[in-house]
């Protein structure tokens, strides 16, 4: 009896998130594109770029970014296929640097036009990184330690650049930016960060 | 995050800078906010706690001495505004029906959105008020979405100081909108698919941030606005006196606020993606209750 109820319950689970993943249809999906056109006219004429989605954007939106499996493998390869290597063949960049970007949610808004500094990268929005830095988000998971725990290892390092580069390389419909395909942040900027985050001496790992 | 709100509204912010006349809870905020602009980590969250705990403080005499909410004062000044002949025609908003008839206001804004006939399309209050500025006052609609929104520590404008109005009427009621006729649904889904929309160089989405429970950005909460229960505790609690910035924000501010952060470009009042978010919002929010204007950080 009992292992009826539990396979009854599971099926009711798995029968709950079935329908709340249910995909947004296609035709609202449309009305949303069409609707977003029209919601910004005072927008300068070289924003439009930002209106338009890309394939993975379109897929994330609509599954609420849990996509299914088959769609979730064609993002991952379509955005891995998209990251930019250092010329160097070198992850590693300054952490000082690095720390600074992980500040500065400066760049890309309406007001940051014409651009006055360096665009930042904004981790600490979303991420736990130091100690010694207490207001930082959640909506990310926490970074204390992660070069430590990972031991330093150079293809963790490589992977740290590629998560940094682009998000869903390795997690389809992730929250977080694709900073190095959108061009938020250059690659040198980006082996900053790896290097906040990778390095022996950075306070990441302190 | 406050820094680069500093960032964003120095701009419109010219001339309020002096704000040492407000409150001591303010001054705190003022100071919290350069504190942050030099990227000083130990004292931002000193001067952040102490401004939680001020605002705490804050609350609780609101909770103690509900009219000490400094956004009853454009509450009072939008009943003021509703009853004054203005505009090219010099008519009131005394004829404008938000729903419930004309000139009705009590438990209006309870029931929006909802689609008007007369307009051919669902609407909010602030974009019914827009819509009643046009056709009965006669102001010209390019003129009303110019620059809808007050510069940082300015009072909130005609439209958004009505809409306080309008919803203190509804305050203690229950969001009641039926959202049932077609044009209501289709404005409803039309909202999910835009809470769920990614896009713009940081690939955000409404969802990025409030589709999930105790998620927060820096040291800042962030409703699950997808997720009725949470909606039903704050959507009710707009328009909401901002202690940040010394001012009542709108719902349609707030979207812009929100889009801003997205890197998108201004979001248009009363355009059609705000009207289906708030539709979407208020729709999530059902049964929930009113409580504006509320009191936001």
């Amino acid at each position: 009896m009992r292992t009826i109820s539990i396979s009854v319950a599971i099926i009711l689970l798995a029968g709950t998130s079935w329908s709340a993943a249910q995909p947004i249809s296609k035709a609202d999906a449309a009305r949303a594109d069409a609707a977003i056109l029209k919601a910004f006219p005072a927008a300068p004429a070289d924003w439009h770029s930002r209106f338009v989605q890309d394939e993975t954007m379109k897929q994330c939106s609509i599954y609420e970014n849990s996509p299914p499996k088959a769609i979730a493998d064609a993002i991952q390869k379509r955005e891995k296929a998209k990251i930019e290597y250092p010329a160097d063949g070198k992850f590693i960049g300054d952490w000082k640097k690095g720390e600074k970007i992980a500040q500065s949610g400066y760049g890309f808004r309406f007001s940051d036009y014409p651009p006055k500094k360096a665009m930042g990268g904004n981790c600490y929005a979303c991420h736990q990184l130091t100690k010694a830095e207490v207001s930082y988000g959640t909506v990310g998971p926490s970074l204390l330690n992660y070069g430590k725990i990972r031991k330093f290892g150079a293809a963790e390092t490589k992977a740290v650049y590629e998560k940094i580069y682009d998000a869903q390389a390795s997690y389809p419909c992730s929250n977080m930016p694709r900073l190095g395909t959108h061009k938020v942040l250059t690659i040198d900027q980006i082996k900053d960060l790896v290097a906040l985050v990778m390095s022996p001496d950075s306070p990441v790992n302190k | 995050m406050l820094d680069s709100f500093e960032e964003a509204n120095k701009q419109e912010n010219n001339n309020v800078k002096d704000n040492r006349r407000k409150s001591a809870v303010n001054k705190g905020l003022i100071v919290l906010a350069t504190c942050c602009a030099m990227v000083a980590a130990t004292p931002i969250v000193r001067a952040q706690d102490a401004t939680e705990k001020g605002i705490e403080k804050y609350r609780q005499m609101l909770r103690e001495d509900p009219w000490s909410n400094p956004g009853l004062l454009d509450a009072d000044r939008g009943e003021a505004l509703w009853k004054t002949p203005a505009g090219p025609n010099k008519v009131s908003f005394e004829k404008c029906d938000l729903g419930k008839g004309p000139g009705v206001v009590d438990g209006a804004f309870a029931e929006l959105p909802r689609y008007f006939a007369d307009a051919g399309r669902v609407m909010d209050i602030e974009t019914r008020l827009m819509w009643c500025m046009e056709k009965l006052q006669g102001f010209k609609h390019s003129e009303l979405v110019k620059k809808p929104y007050p510069g940082r520590g300015q009072s909130v404008k005609t439209i958004g100081a009505v809409a306080t109005y309008v919803a203190s009427k509804s305050s203690g009621m229950k969001f009641a909108a039926k959202l049932d006729k077609p044009q209501e649904k289709a404005v409803v889904a039309l909202g999910k698919a835009v809470f769920f929309r990614r896009q713009s160089t940081h690939d955000f989405a409404c969802a990025t941030c409030h589709a999930d429970e105790g998620k927060r950005i820096r040291r800042q909460g962030l409703p699950y606005l997808a997720d009725p229960k949470e909606a039903r505790q704050v959507v009710g609690q707009w328009p909401a006196y901002r202690v940040s910035t010394t001012q009542v924000m709108t719902m349609q501010h707030r979207l812009y606020d929100c889009y801003w952060q997205m890197r998108m470009p201004k979001l248009e009042m009363g355009s059609d993606v705000s009207v289906a978010l708030i539709a979407y919002l208020v729709k999530n929010a059902e049964g929930g209750e009113i409580a504006a204007p509320g009191l936001k950080r």
